[in-house]
């Protein structure tokens, strides 16, 4: 099996994730970043799972992809809060508070 | 398939010890009846949802006790992943005592303006019982959940008040941190199943250990988890959302981040230091000693220039963090694993009371004078002498002056450090000591306020203070004081806190 390969792309989904959030500025764009993350998790506890054969991995893989559903549900309500009180979701004009 | 089929034959349903999970069923009953109560009552009665949920958390408390006191002191379920053990009851205890006084404190609070009531009584009880879930998680699945049951629910209290752009601001924030920062230990989660094959904590303790170096996939699975609960704990330098969220957040969810949330992440580390990462403590140790120096420092050096009293206290609760930190920097060390974990159950406790009471009287005093200004606390004392004296009090405390919880936490916390005979925990010894000095700073700033400065503008009419508030008042200055003259009472309980299945050395 093509362990390396597969660990790889993880690793490359996750900085690619990683990058995402750091650089970008728009609140939908870092949900959709954050996601790439948890994906790359993903691969790499499936590629674990059956490089080892033991199931433990699939089953936390599924855990990960129902509780990501909740998380982004409760993300885009919350971007959804921002753009009807300031018409905007970039996180740079979210500056009430400072110091 | 076939391999499939052979585990499915041999699956029998696991054993399930209701007693044990007592505490989480009661919470879990308690949140639903919330839930549905909240569609049917009307507006006017709406008064009810506080009433009901602090009897479920206190109602909570009483299988937590019956635990206590049961023969048997470890109870394991579904093959050791979920535990009830001495550690996890005590902490229990804290969460529930904790958001018991946060419901106090939210129910005359959460009466003004009209916002969502129902909502914010379901939501903070549900992350509670993520809290009380966390307490006993061994797996790093369940640990997984816990995390988001208590952190989602978190997120929509921060954001409880709608048309509020800063209440939102502080939702966002904290959401698009804590959601990264949760992923970020999710890989690290994953490579750390990838080198031991299994998610059972004392399973992965064994294979994440070496005899020479560690290689990179064990200290990235290490390092990313605990980063991820760095966030958690808002240690610098992942504690840019804290004072952001704390400011923005309504006040008593303020309370209940810098408490209970807060607490639920060093409970997770400690459950990790101690079960699943002593073996390879050349990778964490010099980590949690930067972290903590850092946060220490940090913290107190942005607190020293805050005007407004909440962002204060949020630096300060920040700097707090990194003396709870400081004795997990030598836990894995001879002589100092068991003082380390002490200190650090002593110090949540003493800090849970400490805050939540400074909350209190932060709460009281802008309920008259409409403001989050350190000078709003001017002459606190000619017109409202109690608070005055309390908030004297809760500020002693934090800063760590005899005789009071925060003097014992820090004297055991310090104590830690020098037992473990090292250089590292001399130097740390060090840096903690010179900012319990520079913490005085900030908070004796407050204190000047209260007993010097005149009232600015003018109004001393007396404070009424709602008699729930009241209550939480009285708590928490009692339970600050006999932490700290009677210093016996939290040592016993931090003492009692014994991890099943760690390992001391």
């Amino acid at each position: 099996m093509f362990v390396n390969q597969f660990l790889f792309l993880a690793a490359v989904l996750f900085c690619i994730g990683v990058y995402g959030v750091v650089a970008r500025k728009n609140a939908v764009l870092m949900l959709m970043s954050i996601e790439l993350i948890l994906n790359s998790v993903n691969i790499n506890l499936l590629t674990f799972a059956l490089r080892n054969g033991s199931p433990d991995g699939h089953t936390f893989a599924l855990y990960i992809i129902a509780v990501a559903a909740a998380e982004v549900g409760v993300g885009l309500g919350l971007v959804l809060l921002v753009y009807r009180n300031k018409k905007t979701i970039s996180l740079d004009d979210l500056s009430e508070m400072r110091g | 398939m076939q391999t499939l089929n052979i585990l499915a034959a041999q699956w029998v349903a696991p054993t399930i010890d209701y007693h044990g999970l007592a505490p989480e069923l009661v919470l879990a009953a308690g949140l639903c009846v919330v839930l549905l109560l909240d569609l049917f009552i009307d507006e006017r009665k709406k008064w009810l949802l506080s009433v009901i949920s602090s009897f479920t958390l206190l109602a909570a408390m009483i299988p937590v006790l019956t635990l206590a006191l049961s023969e048997t002191s470890v109870r394991s379920m579904f093959d050791g992943r979920y535990v009830v053990d001495n550690f996890s009851l005590v902490m229990k205890g804290v969460f529930l005592l904790a958001g018991y006084v946060v419901v106090l404190l939210s129910s005359s609070h959460i009466e003004q303006g009209e916002y969502w009531r129902g909502e914010y009584w379901f939501l903070l009880l549900s992350s509670l019982l993520g809290m009380l879930m966390m307490t006993s998680s061994r797996d790093l699945v369940s640990i997984f959940v816990a995390l988001e049951f208590l952190s989602i629910p978190a997120y929509m209290l921060a954001a409880w008040r709608k048309r509020d752009p800063k209440s939102n601001e502080a939702g966002v924030k904290y959401f698009m941190l804590g959601v990264f920062a949760s992923a970020v230990m999710l890989y690290g989660m994953s490579l750390m199943y990838g080198v031991a094959n299994s998610t059972l904590l004392v399973d992965i303790a064994p294979k994440l250990t070496a005899t020479g170096d560690f290689s990179a996939v064990h200290t990235l699975g290490v390092v990313f988890v605990v980063v991820g609960f760095a966030f958690k704990v808002s240690a610098v330098p992942f504690h840019t959302w804290a004072p952001d969220t704390y400011e923005g957040a309504p006040a008593p969810v303020t309370a209940f981040l810098s408490v209970a949330s807060k607490a639920a992440g060093f409970v997770a580390l400690v459950v990790l230091i101690y079960t699943a990462f002593p073996l390879s403590e050349a990778i964490w140790q010099p980590f949690i000693w930067v972290l903590s120096a850092l946060t220490m420092t940090i913290g107190n050096v942005l607190a020293l220039k805050q005007k407004n009293i909440v962002r204060m206290i949020a630096y300060s609760s920040i700097s707090q963090g990194g003396f709870v930190l400081m004795p997990l920097a030598v836990a894995g060390l001879v002589g100092s694993g068991s003082t380390a974990l002490r200190s650090v159950v002593l110090y949540m406790i003493v800090y849970a009371a400490t805050n939540l009471g400074i909350f209190a009287v932060i709460l009281a005093v802008s309920n008259k004078t409409r403001s989050g200004d350190v000078s709003s606390f001017g002459g606190l004392f000619s017109y409202a002498p109690a608070l005055g004296v309390l908030m004297t009090l809760f500020l002693a405390s934090l800063a760590g002056i005899p005789p009071l919880g925060g003097w014992i936490a820090k004297f055991v916390a310090f104590q830690s450090l020098i037992q473990s005979q090292s250089a590292w925990g001399y130097a740390l010894a060090i840096i903690g000591a010179v900012n319990s000095v520079v913490a005085f700073g900030y908070y004796g700033n407050v204190m000047r306020e209260i007993w010097m400065r005149p009232v600015p503008d003018g109004d001393v009419t007396p404070i009424t203070i709602p008699g729930s508030l009241r209550l939480a008042l009285v708590i928490t200055a009692g339970a600050t004081l006999v932490f700290g003259v009677l210093p016996g009472v939290g040592l016993y309980f931090a003492d009692l806190a014994e991890i099943a299945g760690a390992i001391i050395r």
